[in-house]
């Protein structure tokens, strides 16, 4: 028999708890405050509410790209904000071509699906070289290293894209088949809300049902799980790499063209750092290396921004609360990475993994 | 021993440099950089940019010719170089054939012209691919010349191209030191005068051949000199140290009024950077919102010395009493920041530090906090210090105080590094888990670090509010910690010349190149990739740092992973 060992508490964690309640309380007084107010109709918190998931169903794309390299290399792509505004910058031009043309009016599904793919094609592209120069040669580095190596590679991208296509902003051509919105359960939701939503659903089933049910799926998981055990099997430890850059990659440009379908404005060389930072946390909140959990994280993330400023800032008094909308994704991620830094799905990651 | 013509090396490493080449002219670098004449109107930097590439693409198709005739030699550099041309060719092409110039903004007619040496048709061609090829014969023939030559003319290259690169810089000093007439010997306008470029690279060459010569010579001098020349080595080690010391106390009287502005930028990051290296070099905890207690630090500083909602009476502090005041704060910040992350390491530690960062920057821009830190509009007229009725306004001046404050920073790195503090921190660096099984208190250790870390970045934050006397948000954002990140890495991490080193190569630098100011993040990010790949242990790593990171290299140590 083990001799009973005497519950230890330390100090670290009595005031980590305490910060807990102190949290939990602050929250839970603000949603007081806000219910009592009721300063907004059911048909205002619906709007937040569909912004919110659209927005998060394309932080959850680009949270994919996150999680399946940490999955597999366990190191953070720091960059990956970059590989989407490559994507999203680089097809802005395509789109005014089809603009132009008709095209994108004439058919506006053929037009659209060409889109995604010409920007996933671009951002796999970027993310492969990024792959190729950046990262491959420091595998066995400290860790330290590579993260260092992404922050450098983050800058160089911006440079070049502003070097390329200039720093001006650009937007994105209006379809006319999104304009307008449909009544759902009541509330009238745009169309191009659902639109984005339900496609960046699909792509993220598509996505789970490729790593899930295919061989080379099957080979990413058996790296993910361990990288020496799968070499023994057969695996090309190489091409999984490469396919799982290639694959964040176009999810990340798919969320490029998406972002500009739910928000034209704002296409320019500095457009990924925020999306970048906003998924990683998107990725955390589900569990960093989880499939699913990333894909809940981003919806849950694009609807705690969307409702956050109303539901909480306002409740605490805070004026003009929706300045404070990227502050929240921050606070959002230091919570979790305190309370819960497995997220909601994670499995207890071991200290040499966490 | 390879004498057969290896062609698909050739053809790879063309591409690849004419690749590199369509990359500099596509992203604008090398119209804006030919701006800048190097030598005469012959040589400019733009030119260097284009055919660098070429240049060191013959050189590694050549190097993989090692031991081979010398006609083989020169006809791979040529070849390469040719290749190389090709790519630079397809966008001329595509140049004209497709409306590529509302999209890239940079493929210009002026950049068509640079690449064509501003001929038509097939002539334009021609030329490129001749010159590309020149310049790979050119690889070629350096690298066949014998070792004891190759590597005097290489540094005498390297440091006439770097003379010419900066020499605002050298003909500003020239000019302070009163030698107008030797400036006007070797330079017309900023350039170099080709007949002087020539004069100055056989000069060098001769005294890097002499310099080599002699510590050839050195080597095989009888061992009973070693104590003489330890004892000269001393010496000379004594003598530059006044020199230095003399030079810093009077460089803003030498350099003028510009120069001084980039010392005290110089001077702002070794502060950040001291602090920031016992964070991340000494402790291992790699904080990316580093920024944030500099912030405290000027913000302390503005809300103390000027008017504001929470300081109606700013009579009462002037800029002494502020300073101490503003480093407790940061102290007290990087202890508050610090707590909640002690349970996290590496990269979390990183993001969940950026997201503080961000998030005090954010805090501090918005209409919720302005009544106190001023919202959007920031701070202003923060006065000027002021000692002896002497006003600290101006670089020149306040050069001194940031000087004063490396100074200080350095002195009590120094200490903690050789303390017993240092060496906790240093096992926590290498495995937490050990330390603390080494009886290491791991929660009193690292908020130490942070503690430190923060009063000194608050320093350099107080200061900077005095120097600029304004302050905004935006001044306070990402790229203050990635500078400071970047500029201990490249010194090496841990190192305290190291951090020195950094300051001058990452803000120094770019601070005189600032008509490139454009580029400037571009070359800062190709920097850190090269750095890392090539060096990742700095310009001047401490030893442990050195063999931690070689530690591959050893052969006793079996290499787990295969390196593609």
């Amino acid at each position: 028999m083990l001799k009973k060992v005497p519950l230890r508490i330390s100090g670290v964690d009595l005031f980590l708890r305490l910060f807990q309640i102190a949290t939990a309380v602050v929250i839970i007084y603000a949603l007081y405050n806000t219910a009592t107010a009721a300063r907004y109709s059911a048909g205002s918190w619906a709007t937040l509410v569909f912004a919110g998931l659209a927005q998060g169903s394309i932080y959850a794309l680009i949270a994919l790209g996150y999680t399946l390299v940490y999955g597999i290399l366990l190191m953070i792509n720091f960059a990956h904000g970059e590989v989407y505004m490559a994507g999203a910058l680089s097809t802005v031009f395509l789109a005014e071509y089809f603009a132009r043309s008709g095209f994108l009016n004439a058919n506006p599904i053929l037009a659209i699906l060409l889109l995604i793919l010409f920007a996933a094609l671009i951002s796999m592209i970027v993310a492969l070289l990024l792959e190729r120069i950046a990262y491959r040669p420091l595998r066995n580095a400290p860790r330290l290293i590579p993260l260092i190596t992404a922050i450098g590679a983050s800058f160089t991208l911006q440079y070049t894209f502003r070097g390329l296509f200039g720093s001006q902003f650009r937007s994105y051509p209006a379809v006319s088949v999104l304009q307008g919105s449909w009544n759902v359960f009541g509330f009238s939701v745009p169309i191009v809300q659902l639109v984005v939503f339900f496609a960046a659903v699909a792509l993220m089933a598509a996505l789970y049902w490729y790593v899930e049910r295919t061989k080379a799926g099957k080979a990413m998981r058996a790296v993910s799980e361990d990288k020496d055990v799968a070499r023994l099997m057969g695996i090309n430890i190489d091409k999984v790499i490469v396919t799982t850059f290639a694959l964040g990659g176009a999810l990340a440009g798919a969320a490029g063209v998406f972002n500009g379908l739910f928000r034209p404005q704002g296409v320019f060389f500095l457009m990924g750092f925020f999306p970048g930072i906003k998924a990683f946390t998107a990725a955390v909140l589900g569990g960093i290396g989880n499939i699913p959990g990333a894909m809940i994280g981003g919806l849950l993330l694009g609807l705690i921004e969307s409702l956050g400023p109303n539901l909480i800032l306002e409740g605490l008094g805070i004026p003009s609360a929706n300045q404070l909308k990227d502050a929240i994704a921050f606070t959002v991620l230091v919570l979790i990475l305190i309370f819960r830094p497995q997220g909601i799905l994670g499995e207890r990651l071991s200290d040499k993994k966490a | 021993m390879q004498t057969k013509m290896n062609w698909i090396v050739i053809l790879r490493y063309g591409l690849i440099g004419g690749v590199v080449a369509l990359y500099f002219s596509m992203i604008g670098m090398v119209e804006a950089f030919s701006l800048r004449n190097l030598v005469g109107t012959i040589l400019n930097l733009g030119n260097i940019l284009l055919f660098g590439g070429m240049l060191a693409a013959g050189y590694m198709a050549v190097r993989q010719h090692e031991g081979a005739p010398f006609a083989k030699k020169v006809l791979a550099g040529l070849l390469a170089g040719a290749v190389a041309a090709l790519v630079p060719i397809l966008l001329i092409v595509g140049d004209q054939n497709l409306a590529l110039r509302p999209i890239f903004v940079n493929v210009t007619p002026a950049i068509i012209r640079t690449l064509t040496f501003g001929r038509e048709g097939a002539a334009g061609f021609l030329i490129l691919t001749l010159v590309s090829a020149g310049v790979g014969l050119l690889a070629a023939l350096y690298h066949s010349l014998p070792p004891r030559f190759r590597s005097p003319i290489g540094k005498a290259i390297a440091w006439t191209l770097i003379l010419a690169i900066f020499s605002e810089l050298v003909i500003q000093i020239l000019r302070n030191l009163s030698a107008t007439a030797l400036s006007s010997l070797l330079f017309t306008g900023n350039s170099f005068k080709p007949a002087a470029a020539i004069g100055l690279l056989i000069l060098l060459t001769a005294l890097f051949f002499f310099q080599e010569w002699r510590h050839t010579r050195h080597l095989s001098a009888d061992p009973v000199a070693t104590e003489k020349t330890k004892r000269a080595r001393l010496r000379t080690r004594v003598i530059q140290f006044i020199l230095l010391g003399a030079f810093l106390l009077a460089a803003p009287y030498i350099v003028g009024s510009f120069l001084s502005q980039v010392l005290f930028e110089i001077g702002r990051y070794v502060l950040l950077g001291l602090g920031l290296n016992i964070v991340v070099g000494y402790a291992g905890l790699l904080d990316l919102g580093y920024v944030a207690f500099f912030a405290f630090g000027a913000y302390t500083m503005a809300i103390l010395t000027t008017t504001t909602a929470l300081n109606p009476s700013p009579g009462v502090f002037n800029f002494w009493l502020a300073l101490p005041i503003a480093v407790v704060v940061g102290v007290l910040f990087g202890l508050i920041l610090g707590f909640p992350v002690l349970r996290m390491r590496g990269d979390y530690l990183a993001i969940v530090t950026l997201g503080f960062g961000e998030i005090i920057r954010i805090l501090a821009l918005s209409d919720w906090l302005a009544p106190i830190m001023g919202g959007a509009q920031g701070v202003l007229s923060i006065p000027v210090p002021s000692l002896f009725g002497i006003d600290f306004r101006g670089p020149e001046r306040m050069y001194y105080l940031v000087l004063f404050g490396s100074l200080l920073a350095a002195f009590i790195s120094v200490r903690l590094r050789d303390s017993r503090l240092g060496r906790q921190w240093m096992a926590m660096r290498e495995d937490e888990d050990v330390a603390e099984a080494m009886g290491i208190n791991l929660v009193q250790t690292k908020l130490l670090a942070f503690a430190i870390g923060a009063g000194f970045s608050a320093l350099g934050g107080a200061i900077f509010a005095a120097r600029l006397n304004t302050i905004f948000p935006h001044s306070f954002n990402l790229l203050i910690s990635v500078n400071a990140l970047s500029l201990i890495i490249v010194g090496g991490m841990g190192s305290i010349p190291g951090v020195i080193v950094g300051a001058i190569a990452l803000v120094g630098l770019p601070e005189l190149l600032r008509q490139f100011q454009e580029y400037r993040l571009l070359m800062y990010g190709i920097v850190l990739i090269v750095m890392m790949l090539v060096r990742p242990e700095g310009f001047l790593p401490t030893d442990i740092i050195k063999r931690e990171l070689h530690r591959s290299d050893a052969p006793d140590q079996p290499n787990v992973e295969i390196q593609a």
